[in-house]
C-alpha cells in the first residue's frame, strides 16, 4: 500500500474534474486526478459541445472563459463563438418570444427571418420559419477540450491516474483522509467528487444522500460536408453543430433512464434507438444536407438531480469534501465550473458567483419515491408495433 | 435555502415510445454466403419463418465509397446495372436458389444497418431488433433469434499513391471478378504470398488476366508450396523480401507499383501494372456484434477480434448466433451454418428437420494456424520503415503515419504549440494503454466516410509499434450503428408514430433545469414553469 502525500484527490476524469484540477494547478495545488477509464470517455466527450447555458449561476463565467480556453490550455478546443437557433415547425414560429424571457440582460442576440437564416445557414430550405442569433455562446468539441484540460493539469503538475476505480474513501476525525483503489490508498487533505452518475455512490460511501438517476443520450454523425459560414447551428428540436471538419453532428429526443450504473466499469450505452428519430428532423432542419450520409451514432450516459439543477458545494462534514454534479449539462461550463470548485476547496467559497441555490440540502426532505414520483424509470419490455409502412415498394 | 421544486412527470423519455417494424420473423439470418444460406435453409426446413438478408449488390454508388469491400475504384460500368449483379449472384450461389425454395425470404440489395436485443440501456425491447436499409428507405425487423453470417473484409495496408483508383482488396476483387464479372483491370501486382494471394493470382489468371507479380514481405512464398509451384509454371514471379513503397498514376489511376525491400527503402524495382491486389489478410466482419455488444476475444488464428462463442454459434447473448468467417476465420461456412441454424432452432424449442447434429469438420479443415497478426505486423513494421511518416494511414480523413504517431490534431486546425509538440504515441502509452478510440477522437484517423473499413487494421498495428507493445494488447476500435453509411433521408423515420412527435425534447424536458438562477425560488420561477419550455 503506498500513501502519496497528495494534497487534493480529484475522482472523476470528465470536464468538470479535469477543469477543477487544472484551476487548482494553476493555483499551485498539488492535485492527483483518479478515473476508473480514460479522461473524457463517458459523457463529458459524449454531447453537443454547446457553450451557451444562460440559466447557470456560472453563465457569465462561461462567456468570459470560453474565447480565452485555447491560450490558457495551450491545447485546442475548437471553439466558435455564437449561435444560431432556427425553426421549421409552424408551431414554433413565436419561439424567441418565450426566450427572450430567459436571457440575461447585456448580451446581444437578434431575431433572424426565415431569409436571414438562409443567408446565414445554406443548408436549410425553405421551411424556415423563424430564427434567432446569439452574438454570444458557442460551441467546441468535447473530446478535444476533455484531453487538453487534462494535458494542461499535466503540465502544470497534475497527476492524471486512468484506468484506476475508487474503492472506498478513508476518514478520520470527521474529515476524509485519502481515497482506496484497487492499488493503494491515496491520502488527500481535500477530496473533490465530480464523477458524473457515479458521483451519488462516491458519496453515499460517506454516509450522504445525493440524489441522482442516471441515463442514456444519443447522437448520430454524418459525412463530412463542406463548411458553412456560421457552424452553431441547430433547432427543430435538436442541439448540435456542424464540426470543424464539416460533420453534421446533432442529438435529442427521447433518452432512456438506467437503473444504476457501476462505480469500477464503464456504462453500457447502445445507441440506435433514435437515430432514425435523429436523422428525419436533421433532414428537415437541413434540407440541403438530406443526401448527406450517416456514418455513426453514438450514446452517452449522464446523471439528473430531481429538479435537474447542479450540485456545486463543499460540505460542512465531512468539511474538506467538494461535491459537483452538473446534472446532465456539463460540458460548456466546465471551465467555470472548475474554477467554482478550486474556489470552494481554496478558499470555502466561490469568488464569482452565488451557489448558494444548489447546495444539497435542498433535497432534505425529498419523497423516497421521487424517481417514480417523476417517472424516471426504465422502461417496460413492450413488443415492437407492426406497422408495415406505405412508401416501401414491392410491399406484399 | 431553497426548497426543492420538482419538475412535472417526464414524458419524454423512450418509455410508450416502441419502434415500429414492419414484420417479426423467428429467426433472422444476415449474409447469404455459404455460412448464411445453410442457416436459413435449416431453419425453414424445420418451419421456422426466416429471412435471410444480404446487401449484395451493393450500389454503384456504394462500390464507389468501397462499401462494404475495398473496390478502389476497379468496378466496370456493369455494376450500374443491378439487374444484371441480381442474375449474376443467383448464377453463383445456388444456396440462395434452395433457400427461396425453402421458403426463406430472401432480401437482396438490403443491409442490415443495425441491431439490438434487450439488456442494460435498452430496457425496453420485448424481442430483437434489427434496422435494415435499401437505396430508398429503411426500416425495422423484428426477430427472435438472430444469426449473423457476415463474412470477412479485406484488411488494407495504405503505401504513397495507394489512395488512387487500382489499389484494392482481394475479396473486392473476387466479387467483382467472379460475382459481378464487372472487374476493369488486366495487369495485377499482388501484395502477399498465403493462399489468399496465391487463390487472387489463381483466379486472375484463370480469367486471362495478367500476373505481374506476387509481393512478398519474407523471404519465401508464405501460402502452399504445390500452389506456389503451379503458379510458377505459369510464369507468375514472386518477389518475396519486399513490400510496396508507392504506386505511381495517371488519370485512370495506377500505372506502376513501385516496390522496394522489406528492409531497404532504397533497393527499388517497379513493375507497371493497373491493380495492386492487397492480398496480405482478411478480417472477420464484426459490425453488428460490436453494436450488440457480444463478448469478444482476440483470436490471432482466427483473424484478430472475434465474437466469444460455441462450437454451435451461440454467443454471449441468447438471442444471437455467429455462423462462418465472423466467427473467426478458417472454419466450414456450409458446416458453421447449419450448426448455427439448429442451435437457433432448438433455442427456441424447436427441433431440426433433416439429419442429426453436423460433426465440426472446421478443426482439421482449418489450415495450419498461422499468427495472422504477427504476419500483418511485420507488413506494418516494413511499410513504416520503408515508406516513412508521411503516408496516409487513414485516407478519408488525411490522417498520416506521422500524424498519428505524433497524435497531431487535424490538419484543418492548423494548430501548433510547444505544448501539444511534447505529447505522442508514447507519452499517451505511459498514462495508460493506448486505445484506437482516443486516437480516433485526437487524430481523426478512423473517423471517415468509409468508416474505418479501409485502416482500422493498420492504425492498431501502427499503434502497437508506436507504443511498443503487442498488437493483441491494442483494443478494437467500436463500431458504431448505422454501419453502413446510409443518407439521413434513407434512415430517416419518415412514418414517425405520434408518441414520438408528442414525447420529443431537445434534452430531457425537465422544466426546472432551464429556470434562470436568479428567477429560482420567486414568482418568476412559477411563471415560467407555466409557460413551458421556450422550445
Amino acid at each position: 500500500m503506498s500513501e502519496k502525500g497528495t494534497s487534493v484527490v480529484v475522482v472523476g476524469g470528465g470536464v468538470t474534474g479535469l477543469s477543477a484540477a487544472w484551476w487548482l494547478a494553476r493555483s499551485g495545488v498539488a492535485v492527483t486526478v483518479v478515473e476508473k477509464g480514460i479522461v473524457g470517455f463517458e459523457a463529458s466527450g459524449r454531447n453537443g459541445g454547446g457553450c451557451t447555458h444562460y440559466q447557470s449561476p456560472l453563465f457569465h463565467e462561461e462567456q468570459r472563459l470560453w474565447p480565452q480556453m485555447d491560450e490558457l490550455l495551450g491545447y485546442p478546443t475548437e471553439y466558435r463563438r455564437g449561435r444560431i437557433i432556427f425553426q421549421v415547425d409552424p408551431r414554433k414560429e413565436r419561439f424567441h418570444e418565450g426566450l427572450s424571457l430567459r436571457l440575461p440582460d447585456g448580451y446581444d442576440w437578434e431575431v433572424l427571418s426565415p431569409d436571414d437564416v438562409r443567408d446565414l445557414v445554406p443548408l436549410a430550405g425553405d421551411n424556415v420559419v423563424s430564427g434567432v442569433r446569439f452574438h454570444f455562446g458557442g460551441h467546441a468539441n468535447p473530446q478535444r477540450t476533455a484531453q487538453a484540460y487534462a494535458w494542461a493539469a499535466q503540465d502544470l503538475g497534475a497527476t492524471i491516474l486512468q484506468h484506476t476505480a475508487v474503492t472506498g474513501i478513508a476518514t478520520a476525525g470527521g474529515r476524509v483522509t485519502g481515497i482506496e483503489t484497487a492499488t493503494g490508498t491515496i491520502g488527500c487533505d481535500a477530496l473533490v467528487i465530480a464523477a458524473g452518475p457515479q458521483t451519488g455512490k462516491l458519496l453515499a460511501m460517506l454516509g450522504i444522500d445525493l440524489p441522482m438517476a442516471p441515463a442514456r443520450a444519443e447522437m448520430i454523425v454524418t459525412e463530412p460536408l463542406a463548411m458553412m459560414p456560421f457552424t452553431g447551428v441547430d433547432g427543430h428540436g435538436l442541439y448540435g453543430r456542424q464540426t470543424l471538419r464539416g460533420n453534421l453532428a446533432y442529438g435529442g429526443g427521447p433518452h432512456e433512464w438506467l437503473d444504476d450504473v457501476a462505480l469500477d466499469a464503464a456504462p453500457p450505452k447502445p445507441s440506435g434507438s433514435v437515430t432514425r428519430n435523429l436523422a428525419r428532423r436533421v433532414a428537415e432542419l437541413l434540407p440541403k444536407a438530406a443526401h448527406a450520409r450517416v456514418i455513426r451514432s453514438w450514446a452517452g450516459v449522464v446523471e439528473n438531480t430531481p429538479d435537474g439543477r447542479p450540485v456545486i458545494e463543499r460540505l460542512s462534514s465531512p468539511g474538506n469534501v467538494t461535491v459537483a454534479t452538473m446534472s446532465s449539462v456539463g460540458f460548456g461550463l466546465s471551465p467555470a465550473s472548475g474554477h467554482a470548485i478550486r474556489d470552494l476547496v481554496v478558499d470555502g467559497r466561490c469568488s464569482f458567483a452565488d451557489l448558494s441555490k444548489l447546495s444539497l440540502a435542498r433535497f432534505d426532505g425529498l419523497r423516497a419515491d421521487w424517481r417514480e414520483h417523476l417517472n424516471w424509470l426504465p422502461p417496460e419490455p413492450a413488443e415492437a408495433r407492426v406497422e408495415a409502412s406505405g412508401g416501401r415498394a414491392g410491399t406484399a | 435555502m431553497t426548497d426543492v421544486t420538482l419538475p412535472p412527470p417526464d414524458r419524454f423519455s423512450i418509455a410508450g415510445k416502441p419502434a415500429a417494424i414492419d414484420e417479426h420473423v423467428e429467426i433472422l439470418v444476415v449474409g447469404a454466403g455459404a455460412a448464411g444460406c445453410a442457416a436459413a435453409i435449416e431453419a425453414a426446413n424445420a418451419g421456422a419463418s426466416v429471412m435471410l438478408v444480404d446487401e449484395n449488390p451493393v450500389s454503384a454508388g456504394l462500390v464507389g465509397m468501397d462499401v462494404p469491400l475495398y473496390y478502389g475504384g476497379r468496378a466496370t460500368h456493369a455494376v450500374q446495372t443491378p439487374e444484371r449483379l441480381v442474375e449474376k449472384l443467383l448464377e453463383g450461389n445456388p444456396a440462395l436458389a434452395e433457400a427461396f425454395e425453402a421458403g426463406v425470404d430472401v432480401k437482396l440489395s438490403t443491409s442490415v444497418w443495425g441491431a439490438w436485443v434487450k439488456g442494460p440501456g435498452l430496457a425496453g425491447l420485448a424481442s430483437g431488433l434489427a434496422g435494415l436499409a435499401d437505396e430508398t428507405r429503411s426500416w425495422f425487423v423484428g426477430f427472435d433469434r438472430l444469426v449473423l453470417a457476415t463474412g470477412a473484409r479485406d484488411l488494407n495496408f495504405t503505401f504513397a499513391g495507394s489512395d488512387q483508383p487500382g489499389v484494392m482488396g482481394a475479396q473486392a476483387f473476387h466479387a467483382l471478378l467472379d460475382r459481378y464479372d464487372a472487374f476493369a483491370g488486366r495487369r495485377l501486382v499482388i501484395v502477399g504470398s498465403g493462399d489468399l494471394a496465391l487463390g487472387t493470382a489463381e483466379r486472375a489468371l484463370a480469367r486471362g488476366l495478367d500476373v505481374a507479380a506476387l509481393v512478398e514481405l519474407r523471404d519465401a512464398p508464405q501460402g502452399s508450396a504445390e500452389a506456389v509451384a503451379a503458379l510458377e509454371a505459369r510464369g507468375a514471379a514472386f518477389l518475396t523480401g519486399h513490400v510496396p513503397l508507392r504506386a505511381k498514376g495517371g488519370a485512370e489511376g495506377v500505372e506502376a507499383l513501385v516496390v522496394c525491400g522489406s528492409g531497404d527503402g532504397d533497393s527499388r524495382r517497379e513493375i507497371a501494372c493497373d491493380t495492386v491486389v492487397m492480398a496480405v489478410g482478411t478480417v472477420p466482419v464484426i459490425e453488428l456484434c460490436d453494436v450488440l455488444g457480444l463478448a469478444r476475444e482476440m483470436a490471432p488464428a482466427r483473424g484478430g477480434h472475434v465474437p466469444v462463442a460455441a462450437a454451435d454459434g451461440a454467443t454471449s447473448l441468447g438471442e444471437v448466433f455467429v455462423a462462418g468467417d465472423c466467427a473467426g476465420l478458417g472454419s466450414d461456412a456450409a458446416a458453421s451454418g447449419r450448426r448455427a441454424g439448429q442451435a437457433a432452432l432448438a433455442s427456441l424449442g424447436k427441433s431440426t428437420a433433416g439429419a442429426g447434429v453436423v460433426p465440426d469438420g472446421a478443426a482439421a479443415d482449418r489450415p495450419a494456424a498461422m499468427n495472422g497478426l504477427d504476419y500483418q505486423l511485420d507488413f506494418a513494421r516494413a511499410m513504416l520503415g520503408t515508406g516513412g511518416a508521411d503516408v496516409l494511414a487513414c485516407i478519408c480523413e488525411d490522417v498520416t503515419r506521422g500524424d498519428l504517431l505524433g497524435v497531431r490534431p487535424p490538419r484543418y486546425l492548423d494548430w501548433r504549440s510547444n505544448a501539444l509538440a511534447r505529447r505522442d504515441l508514447t507519452t499517451i502509452a505511459a498514462d495508460g494503454p493506448v486505445n484506437p478510440d482516443q486516437m480516433k477522437r485526437l487524430t481523426r484517423v478512423c473517423m471517415g466516410a468509409c468508416q474505418a473499413r479501409r485502416c482500422r487494421e493498420q492504425v492498431a498495428l501502427m499503434m502497437a509499434l508506436g507504443a511498443g507493445v503487442a498488437p493483441e494488447t491494442v483494443p478494437l476500435a467500436g463500431y458504431r450503428a448505422p454501419v453502413r453509411p446510409l443518407p439521413l433521408s434513407v434512415i430517416a423515420d419518415w412514418q414517425e408514430s405520434p408518441e414520438m412527435d408528442a414525447g420529443w425534447n431537445v434534452w430531457f424536458g425537465i422544466a426546472t433545469q432551464w429556470i434562470g438562477y436568479e428567477d429560482i425560488g420567486t414568482t418568476r420561477e412559477a411563471e415560467q414553469l407555466r409557460a413551458g419550455m421556450p422550445y
